[in-house]
């Protein structure tokens, strides 16, 4: 059987979730029977390639480089799931939007708590600008399957994935979709 | 007081009635465009002109055609002199007498007038609303008295449920069932309200009513308080209409002056007290439950029915809420007659219905006809369509419960069930007629934040619903939306008018519902197109099992 | 006491009359969603949660308050109920900042339990993400404004257990609150009597002891039983 394509991506988020991820333990090696790894954060590949089949997405849309990707990965892939609950609510990483831009929060770890040099950084095409509202993926493009938890449990990850492989689509339910 | 009281200050009235009288509107409208001023000036012209014996210059209710005003009748010439200004009472005057005026003069040949037909609104325009004798001399009380010596609580009843009036606030339900049930009930402290917390946007029917008829709903009040066994009355009425509640305290004063209200009314043995209570301004407040709640100094916010006021109402006790027009049309149908009133309307939608054109249209004002006259006749002919010649695109009726109807649909009569037929709903009679300019989808987005607004905040559906409502209609707005955020729309109506607890959030998705209904395209030319998966791989495997623990 | 019968979900059920739908259905172990109901309170019928369908009556009724009839037929369960109640989850996480991983409440929370229950894998609506203050004036108990769903729970006990009538519910629409007082610290309330009942019956992390972190709120509601068993039943029994 030919190997699936799959891919994880780590946008605003903690990693966290790639940690539950490698938690997989001895499943990551039946895993890789089944799939081929094209792009991730564990893998050494600059480019986020064509022709996905599946793809976990780590974290919420934090930034304009996120903004971007999130919809190249859109167009090139064909089961996009939000792994986490910063993918799926925003969660921690959002916890900046009630201030309302990301201002106040470059302000506080630039330059109210700095005691060398204090400026906020800038370059463009290298510092990604931060958006003002960080957004769950479903919110900027459609997502076909949730994955809640923070982290999500390393067995609810393999549930879902067996699944997804399988092609049966996401059966999650009860616990495996409780939030935190 | 009695009868012949009634009958004595009604003849007093009439013959000290002066030969030529000159009414100057002083409801709301004419009185915020300087209506006041030009009957002082008429008032000081007459004198001038030493014609004060032959000429009385009085203040009276709305006499409709409001876009003109202020307004100036003169009888029994038959003028309608509009757009006075205070200058232009010595012409006025001196036209009385042969004089020229170039004060611009209304057509009352105009269907704006031919085509009304006067039950609520009769006193409107023609009497003083402050004072009694005025409300006399046009019959005033003469139903209270009827229905007191002549017919028993009962019969009073069957007379309303026969006459076939309906609830004019809105849901239409047989306004003489709603008392029949009130008076069953045991309990010895019954009540009576009035609803006049008329909070639609566009919408002044009942404050007309309350600035230049208020006796009548005196008088449609103790008519059902006496058929339900109330000894004590309430009107609710907005804060914001300071000149209809001046004249209804004026109003219950001289009532209880002339034994009309109080103990022993028309020396009977019927007891009967009204109270003013002021709202706040929360819309809600319009809802029963969260009415009474308000009057009985609590928060103004629903609580579920059953049950309903009339088994528990204000203070636990029986209570009748009825709206000011539904009130109003009392007195009418009482003196002449249930089978007069049953005759006027159509099968199912009896008498008439007042309605505040307004929006786009050229004769912006009240108009009061029989029910099942059609949109066309009202906004075209009544109404002489939209101004500078653009074309009415819209009609929206039952204010931000209601729905928006197409031009296509003008032929549709006016009665309760047609309107709802086509998703919108009678209301209280607020219409605002669209032109071509307006775009559909920032009219629902309106009445939708105007809902999110006045949302008390009690249940889920309506306070956290009407936000996302809102929110994905100004996304569609703002061209962000996709065909996803537009079948959420969709589900998300359905949602607010199922759940909700009042009928504030059962309706709020009206708006929405409606031009979505008839004016898709809208809605559809401001979609975006969504990035999705690549063609390629087709659409993505679904879960046939519902993912639920 | 008359007795009626009734069916819900196909099973027939007896209930002593001027029961609720609900407790019948409690009675009958069959579990409704519910989240402003609380044992021993009046019931407001305002989350919309418990709405349930009868057999005859168009509208969906709440079984918090819908007395039991003869030979009502009631429904529990259905595809619109689910898709509805999973909707009001939905608002109801979008409408505050309910970020579970760092809530007192995590792992014991009614609102978090509900959406696993009804299974709201994530929410539709875009987040208000509204700016609320956290209350902590109180020498024992905070207030998180961003963590509260306006069941109402809190001010009802506060009203009709304790009897303080402290807590009150301010503000319309998405702006109400539940506020203390006259709007003020809860610090500074002096009517509050501290018993600690609104943060018993408080669904969410709303309200807490301070001093609790991540997951550590527990709370225990055999101590609001306690007392509303002693108030119906005149005896002080668990």
């Amino acid at each position: 059987m030919d190997r699936l394509t799959f891919a994880t991506v780590w946008l605003g988020g903690c990693s966290g979730c790639h940690m539950s991820f490698l938690d997989l333990d001895e499943w990551l090696v039946d895993l890789a029977d089944m799939v081929e790894i094209v792009y991730s954060p564990i893998i050494d590949r600059k480019e986020y390639p064509e022709n996905v089949a599946v793809c976990l997405i780590e974290g919420a849309v934090a930034n304009e480089d996120n903004l971007e990707q999130v919809k190249l990965i859109r167009a090139r892939t064909r089961l996009l799931i939000s792994f986490g609950d910063c993918a799926v609510t925003g969660n921690v990483t959002a916890m900046r939007n009630p201030l309302r831009t990301a201002e106040p929060v470059l302000q506080r770890a630039y330059l109210d708590t700095a005691n060398l040099r204090p400026r906020i950084p800038q370059a463009r095409g290298i510092v990604p600008p931060l958006l003002d509202q960080v957004l769950p993926v479903h919110e900027v493009v459609p997502v076909d399957y949730f994955l809640p938890g923070c982290p999500p449990p390393a067995d609810r990850i393999r549930t879902l994935l067996r699944d997804v492989i399988a092609g049966k689509g996401s059966l999650l339910s009860g616990e495996n979709i409780r939030f935190g | 007081m009695d009868l012949a009281d009634l009958l004595e200050i009604k003849e007093k009235e009439l013959r000290t009635r002066k030969p030529i009288r000159l009414r100057c509107c002083l409801a709301a409208g004419c009185v915020s465009s300087n209506g006041q001023a030009v009957k002082e000036s008429l008032d000081k012209a007459v004198q001038e002109a030493g014609l004060a014996d032959e000429v009385e210059v009085r203040q009276v209710g709305c006499m409709r055609l409001c876009c003109e005003g202020p307004l100036v009748a003169v009888d029994p010439a038959g003028i309608l002199y509009q757009k006075v200004a205070p200058e232009d009472a010595a012409s006025i005057v001196a036209a009385l007498k042969g004089g020229e005026t170039q004060v611009k003069r209304g057509d009352l040949n105009h269907p704006f007038f031919t085509k009304q037909m006067s039950i609520v609104l009769e006193n409107s325009g023609e009497i003083d609303p402050e004072r009694i004798e005025s409300y006399i001399a046009a019959d005033g009380y003469q139903a209270l008295n009827d229905a007191l010596v002549e017919m028993k609580p009962k019969e009073v009843i069957d007379a309303i449920l026969q006459s076939g009036l309906r609830g004019r606030g809105g849901a239409g339900y047989p306004t003489g069932l709603k008392w029949a049930t009130v008076a069953k009930m045991q309990g010895s402290k019954k009540y009576v309200i009035c609803n006049a917390d008329e909070g639609d946007p566009g919408a002044f029917m009942d404050r007309s009513v309350l600035e230049s008829d208020p006796h009548r709903l005196l008088e449609g009040m103790a008519i059902a308080a006496y058929a339900v066994g109330a000894d004590q009355g309430f009107i609710y009425v907005r804060a914001e209409y300071p000149l209809a509640i001046s004249r209804l305290h004026t109003a219950i004063k001289q009532a209880k002056q002339h034994g009309l209200l109080g103990s022993g009314v028309l020396e009977a043995a019927f007891t009967f007290n009204v109270e003013i209570r002021i709202g706040a301004g929360a819309f809600v407040c319009g809802e029963e439950t969260a009415l009474m709640a308000s009057i009985e100094g609590e928060r103004g916010t629903p609580r579920p029915r059953p049950p309903f006021p009339a088994e528990r109402g204000l203070y636990a006790g029986p209570t009748l809420i009825n709206n000011v027009e539904t009130l109003a049309n009392v007195p009418s149908i009482v003196r002449k007659g249930a089978d007069w009133f049953a005759g006027i309307g159509t099968e199912k939608s009896k008498g008439t219905k007042v309605f505040a054109l307004a929006g786009k249209i050229t004769n912006t004002g009240l108009i009061e006809v029989p029910m099942g006259t059609s949109l066309r006749t009202i906004v075209e002919e009544m109404g002489a369509g939209a101004p500078d010649g653009n074309q009415v695109k819209a009609v929206q009726t039952g204010g931000p419960s209601g729905g928006c109807l197409p031009a296509s649909q003008l032929d549709t009569p006016v009665d309760y069930e047609s309107l709802q037929q086509l998703g919108s709903i009678m209301g209280s009679g607020g219409m605002i007629v669209m032109d071509q300019t307006t775009n559909m989808v920032d009219v629902a987005r309106f009445f939708m934040e105007f809902c999110m607004d006045e949302s008390c905040g009690k249940c889920t559906p309506c306070r956290a619903g009407t936000v996302q409502l809102h929110a994905l209609l100004d996304r569609i707005l703002r061209r962000q939306a996709t065909a996803r955020d537009l079948e959420l729309l969709e589900e998300l109506c359905d949602l607010v008018k199922h759940t909700s607890l009042c009928g504030l959030g059962q309706t709020a998705p009206n708006p929405v519902l409606s031009t979505l209904r008839f004016f898709r395209n809208e809605y559809l030319e401001l979609l975006q197109p969504e990035i999705g998966a690549p063609a390629a791989f087709g659409t993505p495997p679904k879960p046939d099992v519902n993912p639920t623990g | 006491m008359p007795v009626k019968t009734l069916t819900i979900d196909g099973k027939p059920v007896s209930a002593v009359e001027g029961q609720t739908v609900l407790e019948a259905a409690q009675d009958a172990g069959i579990s409704i969603p519910t989240l402003c109901h609380l044992d021993g309170v009046s019931d407001v019928g305002a989350c919309r949660l418990c709405l349930v369908e009868v057999a005859g009556v168009s509208r969906l009724l709440p079984a918090c308050v819908t007395k039991v009839t003869e030979e009502m037929e009631v429904r529990t369960e259905s595809e619109r109920l689910k898709r509805y109640r999973r909707m009001i989850l939905e608002l109801l996480f979008a409408e505050r900042n309910h970020v579970c991983a760092v809530c007192v409440s995590n792992g014991r929370c009614e609102l978090q339990n509900l959406a696993v229950a009804q299974g709201m894998d994530h929410v539709r609506f875009a987040y208000r993400f509204p700016p609320y203050e956290v209350d902590i004036t109180h020498r024992m108990f905070g207030m998180d404004h961003n963590r509260c769903v306006l069941c109402s729970r809190c001010v009802r006990v506060c009203w009709f257990i304790e009897g303080a009538a402290t807590k009150n519910v301010a503000g319309r629409g998405a702006d109400a609150r539940i506020i203390t007082d006259l709007s003020q610290p809860w610090g500074e309330s002096e009517t509050c009597t501290s018993c600690g009942k609104c943060v018993q019956a408080c669904p969410t992390g709303a309200k807490f002891h301070k001093g609790s972190t991540v997951a550590e709120m527990e709370r225990d509601r055999s101590r609001l039983e306690y007392i509303v068993t002693a108030r119906e039943k005149k005896q002080w029994i668990v």
